[in-house]
């Protein structure tokens, strides 16, 4: 509640009554209101339990009327813990100050958490009444989430980079508290490259990213330029949307590309073309798709951002365990979220898959989740995006990393759900055996022989 | 010249279409040949790739089958991003409607004050030069960047498309209404508004329906471009995101659908010109 402004003639300062005058003192009257909020709260949960419970309200109230209000809720009780939910929400949460939101996403397996939180009920959980939206490509997620028809959205990780410095687009704080997924990109060439599989044969190849301000870029670039290829000079680069990846590899537009699942799959499935390697095998571990918000919506909404990443979290500690894999690929798979054949999900999350050469590989950890934002993934994208020649002048890392990369956030919130946290923000990691130190980012640009700086 | 009968031209009409979908049918018909991969991995892939091929173009049966499952239940609303075929070409027809409306308000009224004076005419025909010839399309971004909507960019989009056809032609009906009615009506001294709506409305009407004509046509060309672009909802984010799945059979059914409703708007306005023509 707000307090009282004391210099209001009709309000009564909590000496012998209170500001509402209904109530003896204000103890009891913040007592009172305080119940107040706290009903609404356990409604709120109740409500969300019972709309999961019972998807059409119609048999939800012939329940009720036939066994009545209190055997229901005992019955309810008995299978879900209604009680302790209530707690759990009670003590995280203030009242959400918006409960419907809408949440943008691109249809590709990278936003994993971010689709099957609906699907599988972490946002009603929450409280929160999410519409996900399917959105054509990234720079209208960029457009749409700056225009604020998306409170959230998810976003390729260089993006809130991006948009908080100003590469591409305005200025705007933006921030990421959640990292999507790591892992799970390839790179896939067209069938009639099968013999080609060594880097330096790709003179002249054309080769499609799904953004310029991706991870895909940057891993594409990063891999050409080891095998000694200059991206900018003897391979073409082109931004391509994901859907339109296989299209152009079939129409022979393209040799290749570098592209998030399930678009690598899809290529096998449709005997286009072959994954000649995994993303992993550039860089273990690496961020790919990003969980973003501004500045704004964090802070100005405070309960429902906590609650809303908190849903995506949760949904992402599922999706980390290799057994829900299958039921998560058959969730997301139909035509509202990413539209692909179940298989070619069910392939890219659990790692067993044909890579279009005729073997059966399996790797689990072809795609994982883990949601925590190490501020150094946000210094090794900007030392690449100053590589390349997407941002002039000196930059700030560490600074706009821990602007942008919420960890403190995530690390807490991690915890209320039950997830392992990393105890350092900032860790050290190679990229094809090349160590990196976040400490020293102009050094690490300074090493690389190909570059625009 | 010999008078054919009334059923030469369907009779003809339908024989193209049996050689066209014979044609299709048998072009795209593919025997799947031996299975080459062994039975694991070819669970894993589709059936053309587990031949050694790549997939192929659907054939009119599939297409039909398709259509038919598409028509028997238009109107499904399976969540946010998966709703009947009917709905979507609702979307798109309610926002094609929408910017031609609006489009039409503003450049009737302008392009009557255009035609009727010279002066306005010269002045603003080098405006009128430079944006005519944009792609709507490329107005999206702005569009994007300023309103901050998507769904009145997709609008404002149709707007900027249907308006100068409108504008064009309606000027030039009301600057080419021949000069013997107009000092008819000035030997009366009938008043000029008058005169505007009586005298020069009726005749360039037909013109002003041409143009609206012209626009309607392609306000629908662009609204499927503008949908894809954007997404959310309409028929050019059903065919977007068909296309995202690869579905041949989907897209097809959608470009049918979209040739049947714009012949349909096509239809209703050329009926209203035949409506307010004239013989002299």
């Amino acid at each position: 509640m707000s307090l009282p402004n004391p210099f209001d003639p009709d309000v009564k300062l909590h000496r012998g009554g209170c500001s509402c005058g209904h109530h003896r003192n204000q103890a009891e009257h913040d007592q009172a209101h305080a119940q107040d909020q706290r009903q609404q709260q356990d409604r709120l949960v109740e409500g969300a339990v019972m709309r999961a419970l019972f998807p059409r309200d119609a048999e939800r109230r012939r329940f009720l009327k036939t066994v009545g209000t209190g055997t229901a809720l005992a019955a309810i009780s008995s299978i879900f813990p209604l009680g302790l939910a209530k707690e759990v929400f009670a003590e995280t949460n203030g009242p959400l100050e918006k409960t419907k939101l809408s949440v943008g996403f691109i249809p590709i397996t990278c936003a994993t958490p971010i689709i099957m939180a609906h699907p599988l009920g972490y946002y009603s959980k929450y409280g929160l009444d999410v519409e996900v939206v399917k959105t054509a490509g990234w720079a209208v997620v960029r457009d749409k989430s700056l225009a604020k028809e998306y409170d959230a959205a998810h976003m390729l990780s260089p993006m809130p980079l991006a948009i908080t410095i100003g590469a591409g687009s305005n200025p705007i704080p933006w921030t990421m508290p959640a990292v999507e997924n790591i892992n799970g990109q390839a790179i896939t060439l067209a069938m009639k490259h099968k013999d080609k599989r060594d880097p330096a044969d790709w003179k002249g190849f054309k080769f499609a990213v799904p953004f310029d301000y991706s991870m895909h870029n940057y891993l594409l670039r990063y891999y050409l330029a080891e095998h000694g290829l200059d991206p900018d000079r003897d391979v073409q680069i082109r931004a391509v949307p994901p859907p339109e990846m296989v299209a152009n590899l079939r129409a022979d537009n393209i040799d290749g590309f570098l592209a998030p699942d399930p678009v690598n799959q899809r290529a096998v499935y449709d005997g286009v073309g072959f994954i000649h390697l995994l993303s992993k095998e550039i860089w273990d571990g690496h961020p790919c798709c990003a969980f973003a918000a501004s500045r704004e919506f964090v802070t100005g909404m405070p309960n429902t951002y906590q609650a809303l990443l908190k849903a995506i979290l949760d949904a992402t500690a599922y999706a980390r365990k290799a057994e829900n894999r299958k039921e998560i690929a058959a969730a997301i798979a139909p035509a509202n979220y990413l539209n692909q054949p179940v298989t070619v999900v069910e392939q890219v999350l659990t790692g067993t898959f044909a890579d279009g050469l005729g073997n059966i590989v399996q790797d689990p950890e072809r795609i994982d989740f883990d949601p925590f934002p190490y501020e150094s993934f946000a210094i090794w994208i900007l030392t690449q995006m100053k590589r390349w020649g997407q941002i002039d002048g000196d930059v700030d890392y560490a600074k706009v990393a821990s602007e942008v990369f919420l960890a403190t956030d995530a690390a807490r919130l991690m915890k209320e759900v039950g997830m392992e946290v990393p105890t350092d923000p900032v860790m050290a990691f190679s990229v094809m055996g090349k160590p990196f130190d976040p400490s020293e980012p102009a050094a690490y640009i300074e090493s690389f022989p190909i570059r625009r700086t | 010249m010999k008078p054919t009968s009334f059923w030469a031209a369907p009779i003809l009409s339908l024989l193209f279409f049996a050689a066209f979908v014979g044609v299709w049918h048998f072009s795209t018909q593919q025997t799947l040949g031996e299975v080459t991969v062994d039975p694991e991995y070819a669970a894993l892939i589709g059936a053309q790739a587990a031949t050694g091929g790549q997939s192929a173009m659907p054939g009119p049966l599939d297409v039909g089958a398709k259509l038919w499952e598409h028509i028997r239940d238009p109107f499904y609303d399976r969540g946010t991003n998966d709703k009947g075929i009917g709905t979507q070409l609702i979307y798109s027809i309610g926002r094609v409607l929408i910017g031609f409306a609006l489009a039409a308000l503003v450049a009737i009224p302008l392009g009557f004050v255009i035609g009727m004076s010279p002066l306005i005419y010269k002045a603003l025909d080098p405006f009128i030069q430079v944006l005519k010839p944009i792609s709507p399309l490329a107005w999206m971004p702005l569009a994007l960047y300023t309103i901050k909507d998507s769904n009145i960019s997709a609008v404002f989009v149709i707007f900027i498309c249907s308006l100068w056809p409108m504008l064009v032609n309606t000027a030039f009906g009301v600057a080419s209404v021949r000069k013997d009615w107009l000092n008819v009506a000035r030997t009366l001294e009938v008043s000029s508004l008058r005169t505007a709506f009586q005298v020069i409305l009726p005749a360039a009407a037909p013109t002003i329906m041409t143009g609206m004509r012209i626009s309607v046509g392609i306000a629908w060309l662009v609204i499927v471009a503008a949908e894809m672009l954007v997404g959310g909802t309409g028929i050019g984010y059903f065919v977007w995101n068909e296309w995202n799945n690869l579905s041949i059979t989907n897209i097809i059914t959608a470009i049918l659908l979209i040739g049947l409703v714009g012949m349909m708007l096509d239809t209703l306005l050329a009926q209203l010109a035949r409506a307010v023509t004239y013989k002299e």
